[in-house]
């Protein structure tokens, strides 16, 4: 089943939504492999993520949120589409502006919250700073501000191995903002979390959001799932639903994405 | 036993499944054995079959005696002890010219027919006739004359009418020989060690000038009419030479001391035996060994680098297989056997090669040189020379593998299975100062901080590179200074065959030497690609371009590299000193050059790995390092 979002749909996502589009993506679609062993992991998807929107991505493993997530980073390049921030075309600029792209205007969290093992959380969340152009001084700075905005403004000068898998998943969030960036990717935030980590960082997100930061999502965990303002069920590279959030839990769309008991 | 050919069968499979690298390794030990093999190879051989090969085809003279005067020299073969003789024969001083070059030459007057003693082998063309001369092969070499050229001596015009050997000179450019001068009081000028400068008068160069322990002068022999009228009132023929066999040839020497204080001035006779002579051919040879041997050392410290690096790589790729040995119930020892027993096995691989190609090689290497016929023939492998090679080679892999195995048998079971590779270093003095650099600097030198011992690897690479290049250079210079201080005496701008052969030698050492060291600078590199490899893709996640990741993977081996090349330097001098006692050194730019040279070349050579190294998709590389 494939079930694209028509130009009605489009609408009324546009109209309901808190502001006007920052992020949008026309046809976009990601193969793997060639021939017989072709595999198409996102499949001619539209999407548009309003200015300050809190957008959840659902779907089973191996469903190609993640891939679709990268592709909308610029980690990785489309087979086919396009993508837009704020009206500039992303998917074709050059290596040099993709980097600038990366590091000015998105900020990731990884699941694996991916770290530098060598470096205290001070200087993981001055890294994109410094990479940005900033002063040591005026990185440090921010990363202090950042670091006392997550609550770990006391382990700023701890290695990643001395700290918890919630607080380096926090540290990660930090850095994700060192840039001030446009819109914050976040790739299964809480996967590798325990209850208590994941309550930490949904409410990390949820301060995020409400101070009007736009967040994507991709998650399994429909709890961070419900801060959104809008959720999209994705399966086999394909979006098959898609629901703005009322703060009524129904539990149908966990089901038509696959997750249900 | 069961454990033992466990271990043997795991480390054979573990070859057999990473075979480039495993030829990496063979390839690297095998070119320090092969170097060492003919090293110790030219320590049993001499130039002792040549020589008396030639010396037979020659009726090469016991002792060889040049004097003032026909008289004296007929009274001289006529002494008791003198089996047979020839001569005396003129030797006249000349200058010949040839293409340009110039150069002084004794011309020795003899007859058409053969003679009793020192009759000089024709190689090419034909013995001498009037107006036409005989060259002596190494000086024809060097003058680069053949049969049939026309050369000028003192001004007349000769045809060259053949080229020959002898056993009763040394070879051009005469190197200083076991020869007696006399008479003196001085000692030491009769011991077989080079000695001091000293003047010959009896044997005066063109204008009268008296020949010296230093001068390089050619050979050539010519009709005695033809010697005769190369003198001039102003260059008048004073030495008379006569070639005696001894009843005894072994008393050549006592008969050579004996006859010499009976000499009727300083420096008024000269005389060589067959012993001096022999030993003079035989230097050849010992200075090969002088350059070959240092040479092995350098390579077997490269080969160490080159192993340590390709030990390491593996240990942090299969760091897995460890895991899971460990988890089926492999012991601590029984892991570190296995990784030595691979190891070790791959250096008796490369200490076979290195042993056969070494043998193989030494013969060229060997070669007696023009001024002999026959063969030194190969060298003979001694136990103690495949002991000491492969001695060489296992000390190469132990070196180098030895702490890595430990390490990997006593890792953590979980971890090696989960693959956790060891957790980079943190030097937080290179993180804050990084902070203030460029972004391909800044990541540059927090890689180098990571890993501080590949980094010390990476400099000691550079080091022993950097020493090789420094000695090579500075043994060209002395080579050079030394050709151009020979031209400068006879006018004449000859090569040199003992300079020339060292710098082949050398070249072949340094050939090996920038080889081994360019493979390790890739195997480097590529460990430091593979290893930065989720640090490069993060840095690519965060905003840092392609370009500037690469260049920091350069810049990161090329902060190891400074290091080492400055090092290189002072080590390199140090290393040419004590190979060419006394020899005079390169100017510091010179020196300065090659260490720059070598860092260019290094981070030249690194640009294409960290290219390769950071072309993967960012994403892929994130999402294997979560998986």
């Amino acid at each position: 089943m494939r079930a694209r979002l028509d130009g009605s749909e489009e609408d009324k996502v546009s109209e309901n939504s808190p502001g006007a589009p920052i992020l949008r993506a026309r046809g976009l679609r990601k193969d793997y492999g060639s021939g017989s062993g072709l595999v198409r992991a996102v499949d001619e998807i539209d999407l548009e993520v309003a200015h300050g929107e809190a957008l959840a991505i659902m779907g089973p493993s191996g469903c190609g949120k993640s891939t679709l997530l990268h592709l909308l980073g610029g980690l990785d390049r489309p087979s086919a589409g396009e993508i837009w921030l704020e009206g500039r075309r992303v998917d074709r600029l050059p290596e040099r502006g993709l980097a600038h792209f990366r590091r000015h205007d998105v900020g990731f969290v990884f699941q694996a919250f991916h770290l530098m093992d060598e470096l205290t959380a001070r200087e993981n969340v001055e890294l994109p700073a410094l990479l940005g152009g900033c002063s040591p001084r005026e990185a440090r700075r921010r990363a202090r501000r950042l670091l006392d905005q997550v609550g770990l403004s006391d382990r700023a000068g701890h290695l990643p191995s001395a700290l918890s898998g919630g607080q380096r998943q926090r540290v990660a969030i930090a850095r994700a903002l060192a840039n001030d960036p446009r819109i914050v990717l976040a790739d299964e935030p809480t996967g590798n979390l325990d209850s208590t980590a994941t309550l930490d960082v949904l409410r990390l997100f949820e301060s995020l959001h409400t101070a009007g930061l736009t967040l994507v999502v991709v998650t399994h965990d429909e709890r961070i799932a419900a801060t959104a303002n809008r959720m999209i069920a994705m399966r086999d590279g394909v979006f098959v639903d898609e629901m703005r959030l009322t703060g009524r839990k129904t539990g149908n769309l966990g089901d038509l994405a696959g997750l249900g008991g | 036993m069961g454990t033992a050919l466990l271990v043997f069968r795991l480390a054979a499979r573990d070859v057999r499944r990473h075979a480039a690298q495993a030829v990496l390794l063979v390839v690297a030990i095998a070119a320090a054995t092969a170097t060492l093999t003919m090293g110790i190879a030219l320590n049993g051989v001499t130039s002792q079959s040549p020589y008396l090969t030639t010396r037979a085809a020659t009726k090469g003279p016991d002792v060889v005696a040049y004097l003032p005067s026909a008289a004296e020299a007929s009274n001289l073969s006529r002494a008791s002890g003198v089996a047979h003789h020839s001569g005396p024969f003129p030797v006249a001083s000349a200058t010949i010219r040839f293409d340009g070059r110039q150069a002084d030459v004794f011309a020795e007057g003899r007859a058409a027919a053969p003679a009793a003693v020192d009759q000089p082998l024709v190689t090419t063309g034909g013995w001498v006739r009037p107006g036409g001369v005989v060259v002596e092969r190494t000086f024809a070499d060097a003058l680069g004359v053949s049969v049939g050229d026309h050369v000028s001596l003192n001004g007349k015009s000769f045809l060259v009418a053949g080229i020959a050997v002898t056993a009763a000179q040394s070879p051009y450019p005469n190197l200083c020989n076991g020869t007696l001068v006399g008479p003196t009081p001085a000692a030491s000028k009769f011991s077989s060690a080079c000695p001091p400068f000293f003047n010959i008068p009896v044997l005066s160069l063109p204008g009268g000038r008296e020949l010296s322990s230093s001068d390089e002068v050619g050979q050539i022999w010519m009709t005695e009419p033809d010697a005769i009228a190369l003198g001039s009132a102003a260059d008048p023929l004073t030495t008379y030479v006569v070639n005696l066999k001894l009843s005894n040839p072994g008393d050549a020497l006592a008969f050579a001391y004996d006859r010499f204080a009976h000499a009727s001035g300083p420096g008024t006779a000269l005389f060589s035996t067959w012993q001096g002579l022999e030993s003079e051919d035989g230097k050849l040879i010992q200075d090969g060994q002088g350059v070959l041997q240092p040479g092995a050392f350098l390579l077997a410290l490269l080969a160490v680098a080159s192993v340590a690096v390709l030990v390491g790589r593996r240990l942090s790729e299969y760091a897995r297989r460890v895991g899971l040995l460990k988890a089926v119930g492999g012991t601590p020892s029984m892991v570190a056997a296995t990784f030595l027993a691979e190891n070790l096995m791959l250096a008796l691989i490369a200490a076979v090669a290195g042993l056969a190609a070494g043998w193989l090689v030494a013969p060229l290497i060997t070669k007696p040189g023009a001024a002999l016929i026959g063969t030194a023939g190969p060298p003979a492998l001694s136990p103690r020379t495949v002991v000491d090679v492969i001695g060489l080679a296992i000390v190469v892999a132990l070196a180098a593998t030895l702490v890595p195995a430990i390490r990997a048998s006593r890792g953590s079971t979980v971890a090696a299975l989960n693959d956790v590779g060891r957790p980079p270093k943190r030097r937080g003095a290179l993180v804050r100062i990084s902070s203030r650099l460029p972004i391909p600097a800044l990541f540059g030198l927090r890689l180098v901080a990571r890993r501080p011992r590949r980094s010390l690897l990476s400099a000691a690479n550079v080091a022993v590179t950097t020493t090789g290049i420094v000695t090579v250079i500075a043994f060209h210079a002395y080579a050079d200074n030394k050709v151009s201080g020979s031209a400068a005496l006879t006018g004449g701008g000859l090569s040199n065959p003992v300079v020339n052969r060292d710098e082949q030698m050398l070249t072949i050492i340094t050939i090996m030497l920038v080889t081994l060291a360019a493979l390790n600078t890739l195997f480097t590199t590529w460990a430091t690609v593979l290893d930065a490899r989720h640090a490069a893709a993060l840095m690519q996640a965060l905003g840092a371009q392609t370009r500037q990741v690469s260049s920091g993977l350069v810049v990161a081996q090329v902060l190891c590299a400074i290091p080492g090349a400055v090092l290189g330097i002072p080590l390199g001098v140090g290393l040419y000193k004590a190979a060419v006692h006394g020899g005079s050194l390169p100017p510091v730019s010179w020196l300065a050059a090659a260490a720059l040279g070598t860092l260019v070349a290094m981070a030249a050579l690194t640009i294409v790995p960290a290219r390769v190294g950071t072309r993967h998709p960012v994403a892929e590389v994130l999402q294997s390092e979560t998986a």
